[in-house]
């Protein structure tokens, strides 16, 4: 019998707007001591299915239309609040995605990883403090006694990762449930995260229900797989198999569309190049696979040999010297002493024309700033930065106007960076207007038009509002924003990094097809190595606002000269079989 | 810390200059003169009136000598109403005015914040919906209508308590009832907002999935970060109950400060008048300052930033 039996689980989301089937007839199993991977994208339903076991929904609008979940034994679904409490933190225990904010910022750490003991086992406060430390030593706290006593906020969030880790595993449970248990990590931070969760099932004896979008995580993780897509399984199975030999035309896509550190394609695959979808009668949607998905496939390779790109470093675009960008905070009257971060430190970077240049780094090592301090949209403090021959860097806001309209900036988050209250067609005229493109009312209109056709979109979405569009709609936005005074030079800062791999690889392939038509210049900044070296001529590796290495694509990922480079490839989960 | 509360004293003193700044020049900037009367008076003796209280004196030495007595001699000046040194008439008025205040504030506490949590806990319910109308007409409707509509009731169904006066301790019953209700119901959705806000966050879940009761969700984990908009609002709300209301003191004949504030405006007595507002001034720094230490012991984030500076 296995540890965890879901059978025919469906949970429905009833709100004014309609039925959405979140879980739609999903079966899997896990035994003991199995990692098993839950990989979907984001609205598949994977941290429902989760969430459904554990009753940690909140009903309505959630309601859990049939199916059962049997826990050793025990049927979980439509058990008694008390009786699932009891199995809560002490048999099954959860792991959330964002370790900032999933633990208590008002209590001691200590307090919180004693607690699920507190509660589950008759133990005094001292027994259970001492356990709890215990706990973090296992998972790499240091000082684990010293730090228990401080509050969250004190962590990084890779530490915080290993408190909820801690806090999960403490009351010795039979299953983890761990969901996107290190997306919001770094790499390196993430490789260690899935070690750690590794060597305590192999310690612990431990099942984990390991639920990601990312499948290079799974494989990486995962004895068996389960892949979702809108509510439903669509495959699972050993993890080798489904990698090596997918047969639903999804699982195919979605292994097709992913940059991988091997990717040699100019132009990626798209789900759609294997998915069929149509709307079924009751509501449900039918999955097939297109016809003509091979011929599909057949013509992007041959478009992908044929065209070898034949563009050389002519001309430089970008001369950065020096640059350097310091914060300052504090230094108030009478407050505290005046600090001084450097976030961007003596940085050299030279960008030829039509090229791209991605610059990887880790969260906080100043590639934004860096980025942004380039446009001037945070001022640097010492260096320089020559585009096209000129120094932009003291330029007057008058004359930087001009160099506006000829660099643009896509930003990371399409949710964030478009104004709300404007629709689409305000948003986009608005910089056509600034910089007195276009003569007449009509003809701005008409330029904004072919811009939505460009990036995939149509005039009529001219009247809509950003939130009445999908993410990967409004990254589309976002970059024909962008690309609106007819830029030369754009840096796209993190801008799919918020986006599920098929959407991805759509906007990248998008990103491609204007730099070939207009021939752009990008820096395309990224924290997915992964996506850098896909994207990018040369790469710059970036580490504490300071560039550690720099070179060609190839190179870089071939024969890394840095030590943290290698570290930071070393660390990308793969595939390898 | 120490920093921390030396610079934010530092700020206290800046600010009452300034309150002392816009007093002085408004009460100057009135109609008329303390001993302006309809009455005749010699030239002679308003004169000297004049001269006795400093007015004679140019507008810029008038302006530095008040702070200088305050801070040399303790001093407060002269009521030019009363004859009473100002500083005499507040510490007569203000115990009566602090203990009305400290009554309604308990009163609010204890009614607002339970209040709010029931609602939060319970919410778009019938519950919610009947706490927040009774919350919402509580804000609504002026003291000068509930103490009256109280003194009625109470004349007429609660034999022994008197409706009006000042002496007994039950006398504070229904005047801090009557100041209270405002910053009951204020308290009230103040709190409801602030539970709910920290029940939408991701550690509620997390306390949830390891088993925590749904009480102890509540006391352990969520009330202490639902409380903060609340405490934020109770500083300067305590400093204005506890300086007196001129309308509930008229209603309920309280002997307190509020109407000292009214009086020294009609009576163009402008010591009394600096005197009060400064005191006042005072009350709302300080207890400003308390709500932030009150907040940093709540929240450990705040606390090594320094508040909020």
């Amino acid at each position: 019998m296995s540890l965890l039996d879901v059978k025919n689980l469906k949970t429905y989301f009833h709100t004014r707007a309609g039925t959405t089937r979140a879980v739609d007839d999903v079966s899997f199993s896990i035994d003991k001591k199995e990692i098993v991977g839950v990989v979907g994208e984001s609205g598949s339903g994977k941290s429902v299915t989760c969430h459904t076991m554990l009753g940690l929904l909140p009903q309505p609008p959630a309601k859990v239309e049939g199916g059962s979940v049997t826990f050793d034994g025990q049927e979980l679904i439509g058990l008694p609040a008390p009786l699932l409490r009891a199995i809560r933190g002490k048999r099954i225990s959860m792991v959330f995605q964002d370790p900032m904010s999933c633990l208590n910022p008002y209590l001691r750490i200590v307090n919180q990883v004693a607690e699920p003991i507190l509660i589950h086992e008759n133990v005094s406060r001292e027994q259970a403090e001492a356990r709890a430390i215990e706990m973090m030593k296992k998972v790499g706290i240091r000082d684990a006694e010293q730090r228990a006593h401080s509050y969250p906020h004190e962590f990084s969030g890779g530490m915080r990762q290993r408190v909820m880790i801690a806090m999960s595993l403490v009351t010795n449970p039979d299953l983890l449930l761990a969901d996107e248990p290190t997306t919001a990590l770094d790499v390196t931070v993430q490789a260690r995260i899935l070690e750690i969760l590794r060597e305590l099932r192999d310690e612990l004896g431990i099942a984990v229900l390991f639920v990601t979008h990312d499948l290079g995580v799974v494989a990486d993780v995962a004895d068996r797989v389960v892949v979702m897509y809108r509510g439903k399984i669509v495959e699972q199975g050993k993890v080798r198999d489904i990698f090596q030999n997918p047969s639903h035309p999804y699982v195919k896509g979605l292994l097709a569309c992913r940059p991988t550190l091997e990717t040699k394609y100019r132009i990626l695959p798209t789900v759609d190049d294997f998915l069929k979808t149509e709307d079924g009668e009751d509501g449900s949607t039918i999955l097939g696979e297109r016809p003509d998905a091979a011929e599909r496939l057949a013509n992007l390779e041959k478009e992908q040999s044929s065209e070898n790109r034949g563009r050389d470093a002519t001309e430089t675009l970008l001369d950065v010297k020096g640059l350097g960008v310091h914060f300052h905070s504090g230094g108030g009257f009478l407050g505290k002493p005046r600090e001084s971060v450097i976030a961007v430190d003596d940085v050299d970077l030279i960008i030829p024309k039509g090229r791209t240049l991605g610059l990887v780094g880790e969260s906080g090592c100043g590639k934004t700033t860096l980025g942004r301090a380039i446009l001037r949209l945070q001022q640097p403090t010492t260096g320089s930065v020559r585009y096209d021959g000129e120094e932009l860097i003291f330029l007057t806001q008058e004359g930087m106007l001009d160099y506006r309209k000829r660099m643009q900036i896509i930003f990371q988050d399409p949710y964030a960076s478009l104004n709300p209250r404007q629709t689409i067609e305000q948003t986009l005229i608005e910089p056509l207007l600034v910089h007195k493109i276009g003569s007449s009312r009509a003809d701005r209109r008409d330029r904004v038009v072919s811009l939505l056709e460009e990036v995939g979109l149509g005039a009529e979405f001219l009247l809509r509002y950003p939130h009445e569009f999908s993410g990967g709609q409004r990254q589309r936005i976002s970059v024909a924003r962008a690309l609106a005074v007819q830029p030369e030079f754009v840096v796209c800062d993190e801008c799919v990094s918020a986006m599920d791999v098929s959407v991805q690889a759509q906007v990248l392939n998008l990103l491609r097809e204007l730099q070939d038509k207009r021939n752009l210049t990008y820096l395309f900044i990224s924290h997915d190595l992964s996506v850098v070296k896909f994207m990018s001529d040369e790469i710059a590796v970036m580490k504490q606002g300071r560039i550690e290495e720099f070179g060609s694509a190839n190179d870089i990922y071939e024969n890394p000269q840095s030590d943290y480079t290698r570290e930071l490839l070393d660390a990308v989960p793969r595939a390898n079989f | 810390m120490l920093r921390f509360l030396i610079g934010r004293l530092f700020q206290g003193m800046l600010v009452l200059l300034a309150l002392y700044t816009i007093t002085f020049f408004l009460a100057k900037a009135m109609p008329g003169e303390p001993f302006t009367s309809e009455k005749n008076v010699s030239a002679e003796t308003k004169a000297n009136i004049r001269k006795l209280y400093g007015l004679d004196q140019p507008l810029w030495k008038q302006y530095f000598v008040y702070p200088k007595n305050i801070i040399t001699e303790g001093s407060f000046g002269i009521s030019t109403s009363k004859g009473r040194p100002v500083g005499d008439i507040i510490l007569q008025s203000f115990p009566n005015s602090l203990l009305l205040g400290l009554c309604s504030l308990a009163f609010a506490i204890g009614i607002g914040v339970p209040i709010g949590v029931l609602s939060a806990v319970r919410k778009n319910s019938w519950v919610d919906w009947t706490c927040m109308a009774i919350a919402m007409i509580g804000i609504c409707v002026p003291s000068f209508t509930i103490g009256p509509l109280l003194q009625i009731y109470a004349a007429a169904h609660i034999p022994g308590l008197k409706v009006a006066g000042w002496g007994n301790l039950q006398d504070v019953l229904l005047p801090s009832f009557t100041l209270g209700l405002v910053s009951a119901a204020y308290l009230a959705r103040l709190t409801r907002g602030g539970i709910l806000e920290v029940l939408s966050q991701d550690f509620v879940r997390t306390a949830h999935a390891k088993g925590v009761s749904p009480t102890k969700v509540i006391l352990k984990h969520t009330l202490r970060g639902g409380l903060l908009p609340a405490v934020a609002y109770l500083g300067p709300a305590f400093a204005a109950l506890i300086s007196g209301s001129f309308i509930v003191e008229t209603i309920f004949q309280v002997p307190g400060m509020g109407q000292h504030f009214v009086n020294a405006a009609t009576s163009r007595d402008e010591f009394l008048l600096l005197g009060l507002s400064l005191f006042f001034g005072f009350l709302i720094v300080v207890m400003n300052l308390l709500a932030d230490l009150l907040t940093g012991l709540l929240d450990p984030r705040v606390r090594l930033t320094g508040g909020t500076e």
